[in-house]
């Protein structure tokens, strides 16, 4: 046997670009830094030398001219990637996104297509504060004609951002950025994952846990201590949530009976939102308690360690959540808890190589 | 010099331009038409004078007051007034209405009602034009209003960097909406705006059609010759309401003294003049011109009447398989 070839979510990403890159000559990659020596925290690193200036570019600081410049560039047959250091910065540039990339195809009646990956990365933690840590899936999946994608995996980075590169719709890829250093088996040929495919990355029958990006991570993690107890969750990676693949859901509930959504954006009409919604207009029957929801609390991103600390939800809520909708015993849960603790110190980096600041 | 042949065509051009819209000016009271409509009546020297110096390859993106430009580039006149009844045979198939033009056999490449928002789609274009080692001219068209959009910066400060065969055509018609441009903009012109960025620029009477025609020319020549972008700002004027029918002098934003001014300045009546005067044309051809153009209108008016209205939309509609 073999042993799997485990890299980094930032080397998978890399991947996935450099083998797109090789194979079609109209995928460029543009974005501030993406040539730079830090290469978009690993994730564009050595594309330049391999692929030349003319395909790998730095470009002037204007986010919403260039996305409409990238969208001109897709209209005359190339697949651009744009790349954004932070979800926020990519605010700028809502008007193309918007107005222009998601409706040029319907509005003049199916004539044209517009294949644009746009990634922007979601900051965390050595308090980046709120114009740096912005999770705004909501805001871009609300939108008719974008698709938006999550990857939790360095497998699913890989397999999801091919297929992103090759869609010939406008696709938006979130990447969070504590997921750029966890490491998975990732395989060397190419591979696509599906748009708009959930993936069910641990079974269970008790609880259901629908979870994105960072947070599938924190799911997994309750779901382990939740096993402890005899209480096995099923977690499911929604992976992308436009197009979203309600009916993986759909069918865990089925068999669980309780749902627990958990997402890195904020509470109120954003994914938990949604998931919620579906669960009650279509899986009312399989319910047996109300869905609970796992999202930030609607402040602003501070600062400061000390108001971070108890700011982001994490499988602390999850477990509790669960504990909760089984009707367990609430003091076995604080003994629960209080052994968890300890294991995420200090908690405003995604591990103890992050050294910031960024 | 202007050959005759180009002025008979000029002319024809800006006299077509103008019975289109005076017959959606006829019809529109029926309430058939029901999308808004940007009239272009007064600007028609602009389209017909730039689009006389493009090629089929060359491309066009425009904004909504796009008729003109549309029909100039040589747009579909039938799928143009289908796409105003809401058909399916319209060339957005009733996905778009007038602010959402598109004629791809032409290479007019499309219109969208966002003020600044096809200039830097249109800068792409050309920027993809120019890696694909293509030797076309990319034209935007854009108001007077556009170039306090920061797309319109961004785009030129591009331009200029990556020398981008392309021409940023700014008509200057005085008003956003009824916001006049002094309420909107320092005293200066466009094109002196632009010269910072690097980009050659030029001002010029933009209801003198041979003198549009003679100065895009040069601008396109030097474009395609790939000395880099250029940016033209045409002053004009439009006639009617900022959008609908109407004339709109009464209510309040602009009187009725600078609208006459204006309407002397008609580009058609002027080169009329000069092209009778100067024996360029024949009154009986300017007849003949009239109805063979009449006939044509009546044509897709007609057919685009009796066209089927627009299919049910779905998810298809809204994304490429």
């Amino acid at each position: 046997m073999t042993v799997e070839r485990q890299i980094k979510y930032s080397q998978a990403l890399r991947e996935a670009i450099d083998q797109c890159m090789a194979k079609d000559p109209a995928v460029f990659i543009i974005g501030e830094g993406v040539p730079d020596p830090k290469g978009i925290f690993g994730s564009t690193l050595g594309l330049k030398e391999k692929y030349g200036s003319g395909r790998v570019m730095d470009m002037p600081v204007c986010e919403n001219g260039m996305t409409g410049i990238c969208i001109g560039a897709a209209l005359r047959g190339f697949r651009p990637i744009l790349t954004h250091q932070r979800v926020d910065f990519a605010l700028l540039s809502l008007d193309q996104i918007i107005n222009n990339a998601a409706k040029w195809h319907f509005m003049f009646g199916g004539q044209m297509n517009i294949p644009l990956v746009i990634r922007m990365v979601v900051g965390r933690g050595w308090g980046q504060g709120a114009q740096h840590s912005q999770s705004l899936q909501a805001l871009f999946a609300h939108i008719p004609g974008l698709k938006v994608i999550m990857p939790a995996t360095p497998h699913d980075a890989k397999g999801l951002l091919v297929s992103a590169i090759e869609d010939d719709n406008p696709v938006i890829s979130i990447e969070h950025r504590w997921l750029y250093d966890i490491e998975g088996h990732v395989h060397q040929d190419p591979y696509r994952i599906p748009l708009g495919k959930a993936s069910v990355v641990r079974k269970g029958d008790m609880v259901t846990i629908a979870a994105v990006s960072h947070m599938t991570i924190e799911a997994i993690r309750a779901a382990q201590i939740l096993e402890k107890k005899g209480i096995t969750a099923e977690v499911i990676d929604l992976r992308s949530i436009r197009p979203l693949d309600f009916e993986t859901v759909s069918q865990s509930v089925k068999k669980t009976g309780h749902l627990i959504v958990a997402d890195c954006g904020w509470l109120s009409f954003g994914v938990s939102a949604e998931i919620a919604a579906r669960a009650t207009e279509g899986a009312w029957k399989s319910l047996k308690k109300a869905p609970r929801r796992i999202a930030l609390p609607e402040i602003p991103m501070p600062s400061a360690p000390s108001l971070t600390e108890d700011f982001y939800p994490g499988y602390r809520a999850i477990v509790q959540a669960a504990w909760e909708l089984l009707g367990k015993d609430a003091n076995e849960l604080k003994t629960l808890l209080k052994e968890a603790q300890s294991e995420v110190n200090p908690h405003d980096v995604p591990d103890l190589s992050f050294r910031g600041p960024f | 010099m202007i050959t005759k042949k180009i002025l008979q065509s000029l002319f024809y051009q800006m006299l077509r331009i103008r019975m289109v819209e005076e017959r959606i000016v006829e019809l529109y009271p029926q309430q058939q038409m029901r999308c808004p409509v940007h009239l272009c009546i007064g600007q028609e020297a602009v389209a017909a004078g730039v689009s006389a110096n493009l090629k089929n390859e060359d491309l066009v993106l425009s904004n909504h007051r796009s008729h003109g430009h549309y029909l100039a580039k040589g747009g579909n006149l039938e799928k143009l007034f289908a796409e105003l009844y809401g058909k399916e045979t319209g060339c957005s198939r009733g996905r778009g209405g007038s602010m959402h033009l598109i004629d791809l056999s032409v290479n007019f490449l499309g219109s969208t009602p966002i003020v600044g928002g096809t200039i830097p789609v249109a800068t792409g274009v050309a920027w993809a034009e120019k890696m694909k080692n293509n030797k076309t001219v990319t034209v935007a068209f854009l108001g007077d209003a556009a170039v306090e959009e920061g797309a319109f910066h961004e785009s030129v400060n591009f331009a200029v960097l990556k020398n981008l065969p392309i021409v940023f055509v700014c008509e200057n018609n005085l008003y956003s909406v009824y916001t006049p441009i002094a309420e909107r903009q320092p005293k200066r012109s466009i094109a002196s705006l632009a010269k910072g960025y690097g980009i050659r620029s030029f001002r010029a009477d933009g209801n003198d059609c041979g003198k549009v025609y003679e100065v895009s020319k040069e601008m396109i020549d030097a474009v395609r010759a790939g000395r880099g972008p250029a940016l033209i700002e045409f002053l004009t004027y439009r006639w009617r309401e900022h959008c609908g029918p109407n004339y709109d002098n009464h209510i309040g934003y602009r009187d009725e003294a600078e609208f006459k001014l204006w309407q002397k300045k008609c580009p058609i009546d002027r080169f009329k003049k000069y092209a009778l005067l100067n024996k360029v044309i024949k009154p009986a051809e300017i007849t003949g011109m009239e109805t063979q153009i009449q006939k044509e209108i009546d044509t897709a008016v007609t057919l685009a009447q009796a066209a089927p209205f627009a299919k049910g939309v779905s998810l298809n509609d809204v994304y490429a398989l």
